[in-house]
Formats: structure tokens, sequence, C-alpha cells
């Protein structure tokens, strides 16, 4: 077993959200390990890639091969950013041999925080406590890309207190998206609407999800309704002891 | 052409029956898919995937090889092959062989491709009268609209609707009761199919080998189509071919379920060429026309030609949350949902409508029900990328993208930025001062510029007070 | 160029094939199935057929069922050598379809009972397995609201796999194959289901010996 791991927070956790990186490392040192925080990374280039400006996207991505190079294991608490690089950076990087090279190197390196926590530190409880009803949605990335269904749901009946309560449409997208929540904002927010809806419906006090950017525009959502729900990334609920 | 979209899509959203409609309808068959490829009832489900993905790549990649075998096959079957580059073709072909045969009246069934070329507005222009008889085709058709749906036509209507649209249209009195408007439909085209001398149907598949026309459908009206009338003209995109008849024991098991959940639906056909000596009924002549219109161009790109693979089961509509709101009517050109967004800037060029492979949050559900696993978000995002190239290279104006020059320029700094983190740090600190919170931390209700298309509907958060590689620095000064 | 040559001609330099290039070798066909006994066979297509299915222990019984659901209405039979043997075609109210396609399509249309033959049952949908021939019609199934099908009952195969083993090229032997799984049915407007929309609302299937 790794006992070291590397931070990677992502771009919107570091200036938006940075409790979910600070409860990421209060799991990980719980159950061991040492945590450390490459302090020159940035973003990953997700969204400069999925706009289609992948020059860009390749630009921002070889500075975080450079600055991810030598880590053990990365740990990221968003399953869009772990996919963009372990699945999309071989798309971008297909002419550029060394890029290709480190993006192959660090692709079996790098893992979304749930999937760290069950598949390499085999961990489905992880000594947390939580009371309430909450409620699970599933982003899309971590979901269909990453395959991560069960994972997160194992780790969250593993916490003391905690009720499960599945929606209707925990798989369905949020509406994010990325640019697209600001492009296509009214699409965006119809399901955005389906999505609180089915929240709302559960009862539960809280939702849950592995992904800050579903969080943000979750959250947005119901502020906007002025429902009292709250939104929690799946490593604030895990750090609650 | 951008502004055309974004009103349909507003349209749409603002069209209580048409959000009932997507609602119930669509999110009906997206259930019943999934019921029946559950686990325990279709195991073999994934199986199938993969060997339905690796015949279509393998059939792709040596189409030319398995077109001259269909051809030899169909006309050794006593059948006749039309090869068509494009619409304009396809509709002489067709037009022609009316006029020539003395045909007024033609009975079609259940058709994307001929909507693709626009075949019923071309052959009037022939003479020829040609009737739906698929009954979602049949209701659109009198009401002068397109299909909302790759498999169910007149999915946005209610019963009300079709009840005043058979009323006005046939002059009968206005029947509300479904069934009973069945029997009314079923009335009108039992007549047209026995007195029509031309039948024009479709193809779900073309065997290669055996050089037939597969035809899969629930009313029978496909069959109807392609046995009574003295002509079968079938019409399919050159895409539709697979190897062998075997072939068909992966397709068919995947395409009833994927579209309606069923098993099997009522009806597969297999046709070829007209009736053999002797044979007691059955059609005198048969014609395939074999439609190009770009397909033989998006064979070409390696990456996206698995966008030919497609088997119109329309899984990715009923599934994909998008489509789900917009509906069938936003999309341009004649496919819509995941599949449309897709294949139109392939066939029609990628300027038709720049904004549509955006029209998407590319989370995968179409991929991830496709039974021939296209995938569908990979080609949008590749899409994208080649809308920004065809931008740079015609810098001066664009086309239209709304704000497409803001884009590239704040995608420029960026990427600037995001490669010198204390920059990127200093960013964020000087982002924490220009968009303050609340005291207590709360959500910003309103912000100007591109971030307005936020707030209209949802706050945004305020940057954090500390970001985290701050919190950071600060714990491990505590700590040491 | 011609139309075909020019299309070819794309797809070949699309490919970076040549013309008369072999293909690469196709993916194996899938048709591997588990057998099953005569006696599961016949349960399960019963079972499934999405109808109403009886098994004939004799020539008589079949002949009686078919005149039991004719009960004074219009039939019309294919002259299939199968209702010859089994008395089905001089049952009283059934008209044999004969004289050209025109003349069996005005028959059809005025039939309230269609009768054919199967020249299988699948097993694992119930499905009914129509060949077009010279004594077997496409209309005679397709017209009339109520379709009656006979078939043996060793000519139950377990699914589409034995189908295509058994018959890998249909077109070899006829113009039109039909897998007819269920009754003519439509969901078109809001999703409420029609049974008997062009086709048959009604199926019957009867095995015998």
């Amino acid at each position: 077993m790794p006992a070291r791991v590397s931070l990677f927070v992502t771009c919107l956790v570091d200036q938006f959200f940075p409790q979910i990186g600070l409860a990421m490392t209060r799991v990980l040192e719980r159950l061991g390990y040492e945590v450390d925080f490459p302090e020159a990374q940035t973003c990953c280039g997700q969204p400069a890639f999925n706009t289609g400006f992948w020059g860009e996207a390749r630009l921002v991505g070889r500075h975080f091969l450079k600055v991810f190079g030598g880590c053990d294991y990365i740990v990221c608490p968003s399953g869009s950013c772990t996919s963009m690089v372990r699945r999309h950076y071989v798309e971008i990087f297909h002419k550029d041999a060394e890029s290709l090279g480190a993006a192959n190197a660090l692709a079996p390196k790098i893992f979304e925080f749930s999937e760290f926590l069950v598949q390499v530190a085999q961990r489905e409880d992880v000594g947390a406590r939580f009371e309430g009803v909450v409620t699970y949605h599933d982003s899309c990335h971590a979901l269909r890309e990453l395959g991560l269904r069960e994972g997160p749901r194992r780790l969250l009946r593993s916490v003391r207190g905690l009720e499960l309560r599945e929606m209707d449409a925990a798989e369905e997208c949020c509406g994010f998206g990325g640019t697209f929540s600001v492009k296509f904002d009214d699409v965006s927010a119809a399901m955005l609407a389906e999505k609180i809806d089915s929240i709302r419906r559960t009862g539960a006090q809280s939702v849950v999800s592995a992904d800050a950017s579903c969080l943000m525009q979750i959250r947005g959502g119901l502020l906007r309704a002025g429902l009292p729900i709250q939104t929690l990334h799946l490593a604030e609920v895990l750090a609650c002891v | 052409m951008s502004a055309a979209f974004r009103q349909r899509i507003h349209s749409a959203l603002a069209d209580q029956q048409v959000q009932e409609a997507l609602a119930a309808f669509a999110g009906r068959l997206m259930r019943e898919r999934r019921s029946s490829v559950g686990q325990e009832e279709f195991p073999e489900y994934q199986e199938l995937r993969a060997q339905a993905n690796l015949i279509k790549r393998h059939t792709m990649e040596n189409l030319d090889h398995y077109l001259e075998i269909l051809c030899r096959k169909v006309e050794e079957h006593g059948g006749q092959v039309a090869w068509c580059r494009d619409a304009g073709e396809a509709q002489a072909f067709i037009g022609q062989l009316a006029r020539e045969r003395g045909v007024r009246l033609a009975v079609k069934s259940k058709s994307m491709t001929s909507e693709e070329i626009g075949l019923n507005e071309a052959l009037e222009h022939y003479g020829v009268e040609a009737t739906e008889t698929d009954f979602g085709e049949f209701i659109v058709q009198l009401a002068r609209e397109r299909p909302f749906h790759i498999v169910a036509p007149a999915l946005h209507k209610n019963r009300r609707q079709v009840a005043a649209l058979l009323s006005e249209k046939l002059g009968v009195a206005q029947e509300e009761e479904i069934p009973k408007q069945t029997a009314i439909a079923r009335g009108v085209l039992r007549k047209k199919f026995l007195e029509a001398r031309m039948g024009i149907s479709g193809a779900n598949f073309l065997v290669a080998e055996s050089g037939a026309v597969v035809i899969v459908e629930n009313e029978g009206n496909a069959r109807f189509t392609t046995s009574a009338p003295r002509i079968h003209v079938a019409v399919a995109g050159i895409e539709k071919v697979i190897p062998r008849a075997a072939d068909l024991a992966v397709f068919l098991k995947l395409l009833g379920r994927s579209a309606t959940g069923q098993p099997l639906t009522s009806y597969t056909s297999f046709l070829a060429g007209p009736r053999r000596p002797g044979e007691m009924d059955g059609p005198d002549e048969f014609f395939l026309v074999l439609l190009d219109n770009g397909r033989s161009r998006i064979l070409a790109d390696r990456d996206k030609r698995q966008t030919l693979y497609c088997i119109r089961c329309g899984a990715c509509l009923n599934v994909c949350p998008v489509y789900r709101k917009i509906g069938g009517y936003s999309y341009p050109g004649t496919y819509s949902g995941p599949i449309g967004a897709i294949l139109t800037p392939q066939l029609s060029g990628i300027t038709y409508e720049p904004e549509l492979p955006f029209a998407s949050s590319l989370c995968g559900a179409c991929a991830e029900v496709c039974p021939v696993k296209i995938d569908i978000p990979k080609i949008l995002v590749e899409l994208r990328s080649e809308l920004r190239k065809a931008e740079r290279r015609e810098s001066r104006g664009g086309f239209g993208v709304q704000a497409a020059g803001w884009e590239r320029i704040a995608f420029a700094v960026w990427a600037w930025l995001m490669r010198r983190p204390r920059l990127f740090e200093l960013a964020g600190s000087a982002a924490q001062v220009l968009l303050p919170a609340d005291r207590d931390g709360g959500w910003i209700r309103s912000l100007p510029g591109p971030l307005q298309a936020w707030t209209r509907w949802r706050d945004f958060p305020p940057p954090a007070a500390h970001s985290f590689r701050q919190l950071w620095r600060q714990q491990r000064r505590r700590r040491d | 160029m011609p139309a075909r040559e020019h299309i070819l001609h794309k797809i070949r330099t699309a490919l970076g094939r040549n013309a008369g290039q072999p293909p690469a070798p196709a993916p194996p066909p899938r048709l591997a199935f588990a057998p099953a006994s005569p006696a599961e066979l016949i349960r399960q297509a019963i079972d499934r057929f999405p109808g109403k299915a009886v098994r004939a222990d004799s020539d008589q019984e079949a002949r009686d069922y078919v005149a039991s659901q004719i009960n004074g209405s219009r039939a019309i039979a294919s002259p299939a050598p199968l209702l010859d043997r089994l008395g089905i075609l001089t049952l009283p109210g059934v008209a044999i379809a004969a004289g050209g396609p025109d003349q069996v399509q005005r028959a059809c249309a005025e039939s309230d009972i269609g009768i054919t033959t199967a020249e299988y049952v699948l097993a694992d949908t119930g499905a009914l397995v129509t060949l077009a021939g010279v004594r077997e019609s496409r209309l005679v199934s397709l017209l009339p609201p109520v379709h009656i099908a006979v078939a043996p009952a060793d000519r139950i195969l377990t699914g589409l796999e034995e189908l295509f083993t058994l018959l890998p090229d249909p077109a070899a032997l006829s113009s039109s194959l039909v897998l007819i799984a269920g009754p003519s049915r439509t969901a078109d407007v809001e999703g409420v289901l029609t049974l008997g929309v062009h086709g048959p609302r009604e199926l019957h299937l009867v095995l015998v010996q």
C-alpha cells in the first residue's frame, strides 16, 4: 500500500471550494497516507478541450504533465478532470510523442477520489459519521467515463448515521457541461430543474456528488429556488467524524 | 442561422404540450429500453453491442466490396440497383420511374433517408401523390410537418391535436379516442395500399450476400407497402449494409430492444427482389436506390466514420437530457438527437449550423445506450475542434457563432495564465476582490457579461476568501 | 463517370482500398445456441407465442380448432400442402387464395381470417417464420384482421441463431421471409397501444404432428 499521494485539487476547487480539498486531505491522512500538494498545479485543460480549442488544451496539458510527472499517485476530487487526464490526453497528444509518452505513463497513476479509496486504499468504511438523509447525484464523467457507480454509494452507506436515499434520476445530467451551461443556459436550466425536482422528491436534507462542477450547478439552482437542501462533496461527508 | 436554432429551442422549451409529450413518451421509451436490456433479461447485451460494432466497422472498412456483392445479388434475384450520388439523382430516378410506369399514387413506409432527400415533395413534381402509411408519419404528413423523432414521428402530438388534424384534413368527425383514430387511418390507408402502383420503403439493413433488404416494423404498413403494389422501391443509404443474413442474429436482437424495449418488433421482413416465378403475390419489379449523399465523405474520416454504424434505433434520442427538453424540431436537418448532432454537420457541413455540436453537455448517456457503440461525445468534441479550426481560417467575421471572438481570446488568455501558477494565483486574488461575496459568503445573484447567462437562472459562487493553495500553505506552516 | 463507378471510387479513396482488393476477414458469425428438447421447445413456443397457441394431437384436432375459429366468418387460406393434408382447405367458409397477385389481394381484403402455414417457429420469442412461395402467400397473413398459422411441431427452433444456421441465405428460397412476432400494433400517439393497425390484431398458432 503506497504511503504518499499527491493532490490534484482542480482549478475549481482551488479557487471556489477549497473546503473540498481540505476534506480530501483529512480523509486521506486519516487513512494513513502522506499527502502532498504540488504547488505549480493549475488546471488539466478540460475546458479548452471540450470547447474545441485543442491547441490551448495541449499547452495546459503539458504543464500538467510536467507538474505531476514524478508522482506515484495522484488523487483528484473530480471525475471529469480525472477522465481528461486518463482518457483524453491521448487524443490531444497523438501527434506529440513526448507528451503522449508522459500521458500514458501518468494515466494509471491518477484516480478520482472515491475510486482511490475503494480500489487502491481498498476501504469502504473510512470511519466517517454524518447524521442525515442524503441523496447521491452521479456526475456524468465519473459514472460513464470512469465507470464509478457502486463505489461512491458503498462509501456513503458505510458512513455512520447516514441514510442514503436514491433519487429517480440520479444518473441524469445536471445540465452543467462546462460552457454549455452558459451557451445554452436555457436548456441547462431546464435540465437543472429536472434534477432539483428529483432531489426534492427524495425528501433528503443533502445532495452529495463527487464533482464540484455538478455541485456548483445544483447549489446555484437550489439557492435560486430558495430550497434549504444542502450540497456536499463526497469528500466533505467522508471527512466528518 | 444560429439565431434560428436558438429560437426553435426557446419555442420548444416554452411549449407546454411538447414538454409533457417529451417527458412522458420519450421518457417511457427510455425506461422500456432499459428494462429490456437488464442483466437478467438480456445477459448477452454488452457482448452483442461489441459484436455489432465489430461487424459494422468491418463492413464500413470494406464497403466497396460489400456494395458490389449486394448489387450483384440484387440483380441475380431479378431486382435493379440505382446508384445515386445525391438527393437530386435519387429524386430523378424514382420520379422518372414513376412517370414511365404511370404511377399516380405511391404508398410509403417509414424512411428517414427518404426524408433526407425530400422525396415526397420531389415526387409531386412528377405527378405522384406519395402517402405515408406509418401512423405517426401519416399524421405528420397531414400536418405538413417533419418527423419529430426517428421512431415515433408524431411523439409531440396529443390526441386532441390528432383529432383536430384528422377532422380538418380528412373531413371526418372529431374523434379523440386513439384506437378509433387508428381505425380511421387504417381505413383511409387500406384503400391507398390497394390502389397504389408503387410502394416506397426504406431499409434497416441491406444484406450483401443475400441481395436483400431487411425492414423492421410493428404496424404492418411496410409489409403492405412492399407486397401489394406492383413496384417496390427501397431507398437506403450505402451505410446500411451488413455482410450476411447470419449477422441479423446480432442486430435484430439489439434493434427492437434499443428502440422500444421489444425483443423483436411485430414484423421483420427479409425481401430479396421481386416475386419469384410462381410466387403467389409480391411486387413484379424491385428497385434498390443506393444513396451516397455525403456518406462516402464521412467514410474518409477514420475517427468519425463510426457515425455510419447507426441503425436508427432512436435510443440516443430517448436518453438524451437535451433532446428531452428541446425536442426533434429544434434540430436543423432531417436527423435529431445525438445522432443528428453528429450526422448533420458531417452530411451538410459544419457551418450548416455551427452551434449544433455545442448543444450538448457531453454527458455520455447516448454512447452508453448506442447498440453499435458509436462514441458520440468524442465525435461532438472533434466537431467542435474542427469548427474552431475553420473559424481561425476565416478569422474575419466567423460564422455567426455567438461571441466566437471573445471565446478564442478568453481561452488564449486562460491557457497563458494556466501555465503560470503564480500569476494564476494572483488572478485568483484579483477575482476575490472583484467578485466579493456577501459578508456571510452568500452566492451572487447577478453577474454581467457572459456570466449573465448563468445568473439568469442560478446563483453563482463567490471566489473563496482563501484559495486551497493559500490554506494549504497556512496549514503546512502551522505544522512546521 | 457513371454514378456507380463514381461512388465506388469515392469509397475506395476514402478507405485506401483498390478495386478488386479482397476484404479483411469478416468477424465470424455469432450463431451459437443451446439446443433444447422437443418438449421444451414446444412448451416455450406455446408460452411465448403472442396470441393463442394450441397443440393438436391429431389432424382432426387441428381441423376442428380452425373450424371453431372460423365459425361462420369468411376465411382465406394459402393452398399449402400442410393445410391441404389437414383438410383445412375444404372447411366451410374457406376460400383458397389463387389467381395471381391482384386476385389474391382482393380476396384477402374481403376476408375476416387468413390461414397460412409457418415454415418455423422461434421458441425464444414465439415468432413465426413465414416464407412466400408458390403455395404460400404474403398477403393472406397480413390483410385479414385475424391470422391463423399452422406449423409442424418439429419445426420449432430455439431462436434466430438456429434459424440462420439452417437458412444462411433465405434469399435462396424466397423473395420474402417474414418474422411475425406479434399482432400489428402502434403506439404513435401518446404512447397508447392500439392493435390491428394495418395487419392482423389477433394471432393463432396450431402446432401439428
